[in-house]
């Protein structure tokens, strides 16, 4: 009853084991996601809003739509409808989409008291980190490719699959343009990723859903106001919110990948160090919920 | 890792919230094959410990290993056959209970996941495996905790209060499974306030009260000490006790409505019961009775210093911590 007891020592995890347990990791916060309500209210926004931008603008007698060049050829290509819905929906609506998860992708397993069902299981808890943050992200991809392609559908279908002129005033054909589209929602995602990083490092530090979704989306209206105040001009190529918009330079010819690379390099800033302030904290972290 | 490094050993475990003192300096050994159980009241600090034994939460001092492996420094390496809940067991409410057996089963690899068919009948649950825990009652979260933790097929069980909420059925049905569990060679550390469930189950215990533990050791030593006391039924009891009262080495005679109680050394029980007979007074019956751990339990937790001195474990040279002064 009281001899001692051998525990045979496990080898250290390799590098590849690791990896592995942390894809297994990530595959399940997928499915977790799919099995949430809340997961398709992000996505059905996605999905909602650039079908009624279509069936509003397909509804009304088309003349020139003012200074946007996109805008004035709703009625002439399909091509115009992504652009417009990246342009409207990359302010406000994209980043409180991303933010939904992000905000609530460890608070709610804290709150749930899931978090110290996983953690007493054979991964780390920094494979449970990137595995969290990795489906963060995914979402947010999903979110903006879904939304893209709903629009370029629905646009496609209702005004046709014709070339579309550029903001540098080039006429690129329909493969091109569908191309172009395709890269300007990819170049959006990099400060949508940083908002997904702010969104994951506050719900890690509040282990409350409701206040990182609110606070992520609350750090862009900050950022946002921040712009407007008059004698702050010199920061505001600094703040993320301007880089909503670098993807416009994809849109011209030739393409200027400076506020591309700006954006890349300014938005590594803000989500590196919010994951790495995340994950030091998770990895520290007493869990105590549930 | 040392060759006799026991399944649990925390030593001067210290948890502290500002200036709550939660854990104080607990120190615990269960050795393989125990059914030990963890004692105290709401609040004593059980649920806090057993956190900071599974690497939940960081100790403010002190050290907890589980076969020789700290989890705060190896992390999920330390939990290698080791299994269990602390508080309720959770699960993912939207996934049925064999999706979220899945779930852990891929997270500890090391073919877990061939052995969920086989779990859900242990704790059967087979037929409801496929529906969402969300509409599962509190006992059968409880029988898929201990399913999800069988499927890491563990040498050491860690389990926070498995009968708490139960109806009497089901806690009847999760001592059996305990028993069954123990009888397999699993050593089980099993927290709880309820006495007659650690009675029943336990051969070693620790007692915690306010953080703190008062006594640790083999629950029939505790027993033993606390109250090695006789009563004799007489053909005639008023007699037996002027007699008992005037006998060296008999304690605390009483007369009640069962006989004569009385505390003594069996050496001097023999005096008694010769000198009733020289008296005339027959003896009718002479059981020796134990304390019930209940008795004991709150003598450590309701009582002074004195009453726990008196109660120590017997082997002074055992490992185990034994009364904390206070």
């Amino acid at each position: 009853m009281s001899s001692a007891h051998a525990a045979p020592a496990p080898p250290p995890p390799t590098a590849a084991f690791k990896r592995a347990a942390t894809v297994t990791a990530y595959r399940w916060e997928l499915r977790k996601l799919v099995s949430q309500k809340r997961t398709y209210l992000g996505l059905g926004l996605a999905i909602i809003l650039p079908l009624i931008f279509v069936i509003v603008q397909s509804l009304r007698h088309h003349q020139d739509h003012g200074e946007n060049i996109f805008a004035s050829q709703i009625a002439h290509s399909g091509l115009a409808t992504p652009v417009l819905m990246l342009l409207f929906l990359s302010v406000f609506m994209l980043p409180l989409i991303a933010s939904l998860v992000a905000g609530d992708i460890v608070a709610a397993e804290d709150g749930n008291g899931t978090l110290k069902t996983i953690l007493t299981r054979s991964v780390d808890r920094g494979q449970v980190f990137a595995a969290k943050a990795l489906a963060a992200l995914t979402y947010a991809t999903i979110a903006v490719f879904l939304s893209a392609a709903v629009a370029t559908v629905a646009g496609v279908a209702t005004w046709g699959f014709n070339s579309i002129t550029t903001y540098s005033g080039t006429v690129v054909s329909p493969s091109e343009g569908l191309l172009l589209v395709f890269a300007a929602n990819a170049c959006y995602l990099i400060p949508l990723f940083a908002v997904a990083s702010i969104g994951v490092l506050l719900s890690t530090v509040t282990r409350n859903s409701a206040a990182a979704v609110v606070g992520a989306v609350g750090v862009t209206i900050l950022l946002f106001i921040v712009a407007q105040i008059p004698g702050l001009e010199g920061i505001r190529p600094y703040l993320l919110t301007e880089q909503y918009e670098a993807w416009h330079g994809l849109l011209r010819t030739p393409t200027n990948w400076s506020p591309i690379s700006h954006s890349a390099w300014l938005c590594a800033l803000y989500a590196g160090p919010a994951l790495a302030a995340a994950y030091l904290v998770f990895l520290r972290r007493d869990v105590a919920g549930g | 890792m040392t060759d006799a490094a026991p399944p649990v050993r925390a030593r001067g475990l210290v948890k502290r919230y500002k200036e709550v003192l939660a854990v104080d300096h607990v120190d615990l050994n269960v050795r393989v094959g125990d059914v030990y159980g963890f004692l105290g009241p709401n609040g004593a600090g059980k649920t806090t410990t057993l956190r900071m034994a599974l690497g939940l939460i960081t100790p403010t001092q002190g050290s907890v290993e589980l076969f020789g492996r700290d989890p705060m420094r190896e992390g999920a390496r330390a939990l290698e056959g080791v299994a269990g809940f602390v508080e309720a067991p959770r699960f993912y409410p939207y996934f049925g209970g064999r999706k979220n057996l899945e779930l852990l089963a891929a997270l500890d690899a090391n073919g877990a996941a061939g052995r969920i068919d086989e779990v859900l009948e242990i704790v059967e649950l087979a037929p409801r495996a496929g529906h969402r825990v969300g509409g599962y009652s509190h006992g059968m979260r409880q029988r898929l905790g201990i399913a999800a933790a069988l499927l890491r097929s563990p040498r050491l069980l860690i389990l926070d209060e498995p009968a708490t909420g139960l109806d009497p059925a089901g806690m009847r049905d999760m001592r059996s499974l305990i028993r069954r569990l123990a009888a397999e060679d699993i050593t089980v550390l099993l927290s709880s306030h309820q006495l007659p469930e650690v009675q029943e189950l336990c051969d070693r215990v620790a007692i915690v009260d306010r953080g703190r533990v008062v006594y640790e050791g083999a629950l029939a030593d505790l027993r033993r000490q606390g109250g090695a006391g006789y009563r004799l039924r007489s053909t005639d009891d008023s007699r037996a006790l002027t007699i008992a009262r005037a006998q060296a080495g008999i304690e605390s005679p009483v007369l009640g409505g069962h006989g004569l109680a009385f505390q003594a050394e069996e050496s001097q029980v023999g005096s008694l019961s010769l000198a009733l007979g020289r008296a005339g007074v027959g003896i009718l019956s002479l059981t020796p009775e134990l304390a019930t751990l209940e008795d004991l339990f709150f003598r450590l937790t309701e009582d002074g210093d004195d009453e726990r001195a008196e109660l120590q474990p017997a082997a002074p040279a055992a490992v185990e911590h034994l009364v904390e002064a206070r």
